[in-house]
C-alpha cells in the first residue's frame, strides 16, 4: 500500500502495488450514466466474496438470522483485514445461474438484513470495525419478504448502524439500490468505486413510473436523470471518496480493483480507529444530518438544530 | 423505492358532491354525514384518506397547534426532468396544497399533553420524502429531544421522491439517526401508519416507533402489489400489505380506528411518560382540566 504512511498492509492483496494517484480513468471520455450501470452490473465484476478472498484472510462466515433462515444474498463474517480483525458484511449477487438463483441475484430477504444486524451487534460488543460492501439492485418484491417484515428489517438496520460506536466503512462495489443498499450503508465513511452506481430506484423502475414506459432509451434517460454515478454522488455530498478502477472497469483486472479498494478501506479505517467510540457515532450522525441540507432554501433560525 | 407502482391516490377523500360512494361497501352516503363521522364510512367503517388539516383537527387540542419550519423548501438539486421538470411539479403541488412540501411539523397538545407532531401530506407528490421531509422530521425529533416531549408522526407516503435521487434515499438514514438520538433520551415516539405507507418511508421512520400503530385498512409495505404479483407469480391474499395483514404477521402493534385514535395516543403517552400514579385516571385527570379521555371533538 504505497502512500499509506501508517504502514498498514492488506496482506491478502495478491496484486502488485498501484499508487491510487496514478490510476487512470478508463479512456478519455467518462462513461455515460447507463454505461456505468452496465459496468456496475457486469457479470464478471468482482463481488463481495471476491474482495474478501483478495483482501482478507481467515474469513469465518456467519450464517442465519436466528429467526427464520439464512439469506444467501447477504454474506457476513469475521476476518483479518491486515493485522486487524474486522466484521464484514456484503451483498452477493452470484455468478453462475445456479448461484444467482440461490442468492436471489443479491436482493436480500428480511433474514439477510437481520443477519447483518446480528453481525453489527457482535462487532459492537467486541469493538471490531465493520466493513460493508454494497452490491444490490434493492429489496426483494415477494410475498414472503413482506410477510416477514422487510420494512422493519431495513428500518432496524438504519437505526442500528446510526448508533454503532465502532468504526464503519462502506464501499459500493456494484449497484447500490434503494433501502436494500442503505441497510448496509449508514457508515462513517462511504466509498464508491468509479463505475459503481447508487440510487433511490433502478433506472428501469424509474423509467416505468415516471416515463410510463420501459425501453432502452427511457431507461438511459432515467439513469442520467437520477444522477447515480460516483462523480454525481460525490458532487451531491453523499459519498466521501471515489475509488478508482482499472481501465475498462473492475472486471478487467479484479486483483488490481481489489487492491485499490483495499488501500482506500485501510486508509480510512486507520484514521477512524483513532477516534473515541462516542466521537464515531457523533461524526456519523453529523454526516448524515447534513445530507441535502445545502439545497434547502428559507431555513429559519428557529429551526436550528444541535447534535450534541 | 424498489420498483414501486405509480401512486395515483386511488382512494381519495370524499369529493365535493353531496353524495359520496364508499369504495368498500359501495353504499351511497351523504358527504356531510361521512365528514361528521371523521371521514369513516358510517355503514362499513371504511377509512377515507384525510387531509393534513383534518388530521390535525382530529388529533390536536383546539388552539394549541404551532407549525414549525413551514417556510423550508427545496429547489431542483438534480435538474430532474421527466415528462415535466421537477420545479414545475413542485410548483403545481405547492399551488394546490398551499404548502412547500409533503410534511407539516409542529408542536401541539393532545388531551393537554404537549407533543411534537408530524403529519405527512399524501396529496403533495404522493407524500414522497425528499430533503425537506427528511430535514423537517429530523429537526422535529431534535427539537422534541431538547424540550423533552414525545413525538407522534402520522405517516402517509408512497416512499422516497425519485426527483431528488439518492438525496432522498439518504433522508431515510438522516431521520433514523435523529430517532436513534431521540430514543436514547427515553422519550416516546409513536408512529401512526396511515393509508398508504410504502417504500423507503415504510422502511425507515414509519417502523421505528416505540409503538407502531395503524388505521384500519391502511396499505403498508415495501414493494408495490403489482410488482410483487409478477415476481411471486401467485395470487396475493386480498388483505396483502393491509394493516390487518401486518398485524397478523406480527409487524405492527395495534390497529386503532380513527374514532379512538386521539384517546389511544393520549393514553399511551400518559402511560409511558407518567407511569406512576395514573392508574384508573384519564390522561388529564391530574391536571383537572381539558376534555375527558375518549371524547373526540
Ligand atoms: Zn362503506
Amino acid at each position: 500500500m504505497k502512500g499509506n504512511s501508517n504502514g498498514h498492509k492488506a496482506r491478502g492483496a495478491k496484486s502488485r502495488a498501484i499508487d491510487i494517484a496514478t490510476a487512470q480513468p478508463p479512456g478519455p471520455e467518462p462513461p455515460s450514466a447507463i454505461e456505468r450501470v452496465r459496468l456496475a452490473r457486469h457479470p464478471s465484476r468482482p463481488q463481495t466474496l471476491d474482495y474478501i478472498d483478495l483482501l482478507m484472510r481467515d474469513f469465518i462466515e456467519i450464517h442465519g438470522d436466528r429467526r427464520f433462515a439464512d439469506d444467501a444474498a447477504i454474506v457476513a463474517g469475521l476476518a483479518y483485514f491486515g493485522r486487524r480483525a474486522v466484521a464484514v458484511v456484503g451483498h452477493q449477487r452470484g455468478r453462475s445461474t445456479t448461484e444467482r438463483i440461490k442468492r436471489n441475484f443479491g436482493k436480500p430477504l428480511p433474514e439477510g438484513y437481520r443477519k447483518a444486524a446480528r453481525v453489527y451487534e457482535l462487532a459492537e460488543r467486541f469493538g471490531l470495525p465493520i466493513i460493508t460492501l454494497i452490491d444490490t439492485q434493492g429489496g426483494e418484491s415477494g410475498v414472503g419478504a413482506e410477510e416477514r417484515g422487510q420494512i422493519e428489517a431495513i428500518a432496524r438496520n438504519l437505526d442500528l448502524m446510526a448508533r454503532l460506536t465502532v468504526p464503519t466503512v462502506a464501499c459500493v462495489i456494484g449497484e447500490g439500490g434503494s433501502g436494500g443498499a442503505l441497510a448496509l450503508g449508514v457508515a462513517n465513511v462511504v466509498l464508491m468505486q468509479e463505475n459503481a452506481c447508487y440510487s433511490v430506484i433502478t433506472p428501469e423502475g424509474c423509467a416505468a413510473i415516471l416515463w410510463r414506459a420501459g425501453g432502452e432509451e427511457n431507461v438511459a434517460a432515467a439513469a442520467a436523470a437520477l444522477k447515480l454515478s460516483a462523480p454525481d454522488l460525490l458532487e451531491l455530498g453523499l459519498i466521501d471518496e471515489i475509488v478508482p478502477e482499472p481501465a475498462g472497469g473492475a472486471h478487467t483486472a479484479p486483483a488490481e480493483a481489489a487492491h485499490l479498494v483495499g488501500a482506500a478501506l485501510a486508509r480510512h479505517l486507520e484514521r477512524l480507529v483513532k477516534l473515541k467510540p462516542g466521537e464515531l457515532r457523533k461524526a456519523r450522525e453529523r454526516k448524515f444530518a447534513a445530507m441535502g441540507s445545502r439545497y434547502l432554501t428559507r431555513v429559519s433560525a428557529e429551526s436550528d438544530r444541535s447534535i450534541d | 423505492m424498489a420498483e414501486r407502482e405509480p401512486t395515483t391516490g386511488a382512494a381519495p377523500a370524499p369529493s365535493d358532491d353531496i353524495w359520496t360512494k364508499c369504495p368498500s361497501c359501495k353504499e351511497m352516503a351523504f358527504r356531510k354525514e361521512v365528514e361528521r363521522n371523521l371521514n369513516v364510512c358510517p355503514k362499513c367503517g371504511y377509512h377515507f384518506r384525510v387531509t393534513v388539516a383534518q388530521r390535525l383537527s382530529l388529533g390536536v387540542d383546539r388552539g394549541t397547534w404551532r407549525e414549525l419550519m413551514a417556510e423550508m423548501a427545496i429547489g431542483d438539486p438534480l435538474g430532474f426532468v421527466d415528462s415535466k421538470p421537477y420545479p414545475a411539479r413542485l410548483e403545481q403541488a405547492r399551488a394546490s396544497s398551499g404548502r412547500n412540501d409533503a410534511v407539516v411539523v409542529g408542536i401541539g397538545k393532545i388531551e393537554n399533553q404537549p407533543v411534537a407532531i408530524g403529519v405527512m401530506d399524501f396529496e403533495f407528490m404522493g407524500g414522497s420524502m425528499g430533503v425537506v421531509v427528511g430535514e423537517k422530521l429530523a429537526r422535529l425529533f431534535d427539537i422534541a429531544r431538547e424540550r423533552k416531549i414525545p413525538v407522534i408522526v402520522f405517516v402517509a407516503s408512497g416512499g422516497a421522491r425519485m426527483q431528488e435521487g439518492a438525496l432522498s434515499l439518504m433522508q431515510m438514514a438522516k431521520v433514523s439517526a435523529a430517532i436513534a438520538r431521540f430514543r436514547d433520551a427515553r422519550l416516546p415516539y409513536i408512529s401512526v401508519l396511515c393509508d398508504p405507507t410504502t417504500g423507503g418511508v415504510a422502511a425507515s421512520f414509519a417502523m421505528l416507533g416505540d409503538l407502531n400503530i395503524s388505521e384500519p385498512g391502511a396499505l403498508i409495505g415495501f414493494a408495490g402489489r403489482r410488482v410483487t404479483e409478477q415476481t411471486s407469480n401467485q395470487q396475493l391474499p386480498d388483505d396483502f400489505q393491509r394493516a390487518e395483514f401486518l398485524l397478523a404477521h406480527g409487524m405492527i402493534d395495534a390497529i386503532v380506528p380513527r374514532h379512538q385514535m386521539r384517546f389511544t395516543l393520549a393514553r399511551i403517552l400518559t402511560m409511558l411518560t407518567r407511569p406512576r400514579g395514573n392508574r384508573g385516571a384519564g390522561p388529564v385527570a391530574s391536571k383537572g382540566k381539558g376534555k375527558r379521555s375518549g371524547e373526540v371533538s
